[in-house]
């Protein structure tokens, strides 16, 4: 809490709808976000039992800059993963975090499984279990309309949800946050759904008083200055992160059907340019950002000859136009617009839905499986087929949709095709084929994704690629990014905080750390992740990197599959040597 | 000439909250949007567009009319200023401002009224807000 030196945790236990608040001072040291939420984790997590089992926690953290410093807008959800079976952890924007804060909490864990489907009201004055079996089976944009209507605190609350993938435990369901933001990646709603919980609405009127104006709202002013008058974060206004279809596709990093190509003959017609002049009807920010990076494309259908048409406003951003456009060898920006709009409705992952999409296409293809399992007719380019394969992913309507709602992972362990299912670390590929840096750094990054240690950065900014710079690169990367999400800091906003922002903005409000402090914090939450990681099972040895990666040009040319392998090695034994001196000191 | 807030352009709002965060740090020492006077809110849900509750600087304010002990004072070019010591709570005001724009501060016993004081406008990164000049 502000000015207090505990993190305050809600405990909820919905078995018995009970709700317990500690206020834990020796979780101070983690300060909140990524580093509360991996040590809550840690504590709560049942090793020996499977992710879905009803005792397996689910937490939400924020930290203590959330909401008040301009950009610190993100809410940190840790769990056991059901799609790896090793360390979730996801972030979300919107009002989460806000909503959070206000009602007083900076952690969030919960256990156990409601008997009937139900959602949780929680307020600074109120924690209810409420009967949701109505909306069971109910998409995501309908659970919103309904829970915004029957409760109150418009504009000051967050409603997050599930759809169908969600209670139907697809692995890569995902929790709707806010109607445009989520936690996407690793299957954080099928954890929702195994505890027979549809949705949660957040808000609060705590008192929260400010301990030094003058000093807060002096530094305040300095870092919305930096946000919203240099050039720091201006990309994420303008264009958006669509920008990057055309710069990757220019450079051989444009992973495109199934990565059979690393550019699209079609890439100007889908481009952030495209989308922004044909599509873009409007931005939106989360809670506490200026900068208002959520893009809103609008896209309209023909229902009925007569000129009768509907009009369909989805948020779109680089990884879905890659994962639901490129991927899938899909030609246009409307067309991409609906295939979001499905893959929204249905509470799924975007970029594992793509990918996982993406392998089935060519696996109908080689035969590997037929247009019986499929039920529809997969081919690049064919939004119609694709979208009816979305929804049959979410209902899981036959054996082959039942495996693939398991990931790409048990898909291959089934129908075969390893050699072109693009996985990293047991993650679905992200949507950059920049190099060595990427592929490594997806693959070894705590949570399995392109944003533990921007390894795509590295590929793209570097002039050579030194064996030992890469493992430097993606180490450090990942310890300081470690900082950034303990913070809750939308990793948009890296350029504007960095250290010296950070200790300022921390002293401002009393937190009176050091640069070295906050050394020792990145460096704990990155072994603290693997711990976990390790007493889960997780090992990278005999790891194979997927065939397709190294038959696919990038910005480096093809990779060689040798030096990726000797990369990986490296990694592990420079980690689990830093690993070894970490757990003697502790 | 005396300036009052105006939301005339709030088609082009982010929902950013950053003004309603500043009012409730400069106004009342607080970090919760809880306490601010702007109230920004969508029409409902976040595919509809933003709207904020502003106090409309009436000349003829009735949240003061209301008060029973005169802590409610018109300020120059209109609307009103609170007079805390004088304030006992009774909440009439709340129900007398016909657009919405005040709300009670129960930990500090207080209803949150707009000073005009500007800092929402300071902060707004897309012009939504203005400060306007008005005859007294």
């Amino acid at each position: 809490m502000i000015g207090t030196d505990f993190i305050r945790v809600l405990y909820i236990d919905l078995t018995n709808k009970k709700a317990d608040i500690q206020e834990r001072k020796d979780l101070y040291k983690y300060l909140g976000g990524v580093g509360v939420a991996a040590k809550l984790l840690e504590e709560n997590m049942k090793k020996d039992l499977p992710p879905l089992d009803e005792q397996q926690p689910l937490i939400i953290s924020i930290g203590p800059l959330s909401t008040i410093f301009p950009v610190v807008t993100k809410a940190v959800a840790t769990f056991i993963s059901p799609h790896t079976g090793e360390y979730g952890e996801s972030h979300a924007g919107g009002r989460l975090a806000m909503a959070i804060r206000n009602a007083g909490y900076d952690a969030i864990v919960i256990t156990g499984k409601a008997q009937k489907p139900t959602y949780l009201v929680i307020t600074d004055k109120t924690i209810e279990f409420k009967d949701a079996r109505a909306m069971w089976g109910l998409d995501v944009e309908e659970v919103g309309r309904l829970i915004r209507e029957r409760e109150p605190g418009p504009g000051k609350r967050s409603i997050i949800r599930i759809g169908k993938a969600g209670e139907n435990l697809v692995t890569y369901s995902c929790v709707n946050v806010d109607t445009y933001r989520h936690f996407g990646r690793l299957g954080i709603g099928a954890v929702f759904g195994s505890k027979n919980l549809k949705a949660m609405m957040i808000m609060g009127e705590e008192d929260l008083p400010i301990s030094n104006l003058k000093e807060y709202f002096k530094t305040y002013q300095e870092i919305y200055k930096k946000v919203t008058q240099t050039d720091a974060m201006a990309k994420y206004h303008e264009l958006g992160t669509p920008m990057n279809i055309k710069v990757l596709n220019a450079i051989n990093s444009l992973p495109t059907k199934n990565l059979l190509q690393s550019n699209f003959e079609h890439a100007d017609d889908i481009s952030g340019e495209t989308f922004a002049e044909k599509n873009l009807i409007r931005k939106v920010s989360c809670v506490g950002c200026p900068i208002g990076c959520i893009h809103i494309g609008q896209f309209r259908r023909e229902f009925d000859k007569g000129y009768e048409y509907e009009s369909i406003a989805v948020s779109y951003d680089h990884e879905l136009i890659y994962a639901l456009g490129s991927l899938l060898g899909i030609k246009t920006t409307d067309e991409v617009l609906q295939i979001i709009e499905e893959v929204e409705l249905a509470g799924l992952d975007a970029i594992s839905t793509g990918v996982v999409l993406a392998w089935a296409t060519e696996a109908l293809k080689k035969g590997l499986i037929t247009r019986e399992d499929t039920l529809a007719d997969l081919e690049f380019g064919n939004t119609m087929e694709y979208i009816k394969a979305i929804d049959n992913i979410a209902e899981r309507v036959n054996e082959f949709y039942y495996t693939i709602g398991n990931g790409l992972k048990e898909a291959v362990k089934k129908y075969g095709g390893e050699e072109f299912a693009l996985l990293y670390g047991g993650n679905e590929m992200a949507g950059y084929h920049t190099g060595y840096a990427f592929a490594l750094g997806q693959t070894v990054g705590a949570r399995h994704s392109h944003l533990d240690n921007a390894g795509y950065a590295y590929d793209q900014s570097a002039k050579e690629l030194k064996d030992e710079d890469i493992i430097d690169y993606v180490i450090k990367e990942e310890k300081e990014r470690a900082i950034l999400t303990s913070l809750c800091i939308c990793l948009f906003a890296r350029k504007v905080y960095d250290r010296p922002t950070i200790l300022k903005a921390l002293n401002s409000i009393g937190i009176n750390w050091t640069d070295e402090d906050l050394t020792r914090l990145g460096n704990d939450i990155f072994f603290t992740k693997l711990k976990i990681k390790k007493e889960l099972g997780y090992s990278l040895e005999n790891y194979k990197f997927p065939k397709r990666i190294f038959e696919t040009p990038t910005l480096w040319g093809k990779m060689d599959e040798q030096k990726l392998n000797r990369l990986l090695k490296m990694y592990i034994e420079r980690v689990e040597r830093e690993y070894e001196n970490w757990s003697r000191g502790k | 000439m005396p300036k009052v807030l105006r939301a005339d352009n709030m088609n082009k709002c982010l929902g950013c909250f950053t003004c309603m965060l500043t009012c409730a740090a400069v106004n009342h020492n607080n970090h919760n949007l809880a306490k601010s006077s702007i109230k920004v809110k969508t029409r409902g849900g976040l595919q509809s567009k933003f709207a904020a509750t502003v106090c409309v600087a009436c000349k003829e304010p009735a949240c003061a009319e209301v008060c029973p002990t005169n802590a409610l004072v018109k300020r120059p070019g209109g609307g009103v200023r609170l007079i805390e010591e004088k304030c006992i709570a009774c909440e009439k005001c709340v129900s007398a401002c016909i657009v919405g724009s005040i709300h009670m501060d129960y930990d500090r016993k207080i209803p949150i009224v707009c000073k005009h004081c500007g800092a929402c406008v300071r902060m707004c990164p897309h012009n939504c807000l203005s400060m306007e000049e008005v005859r007294e």
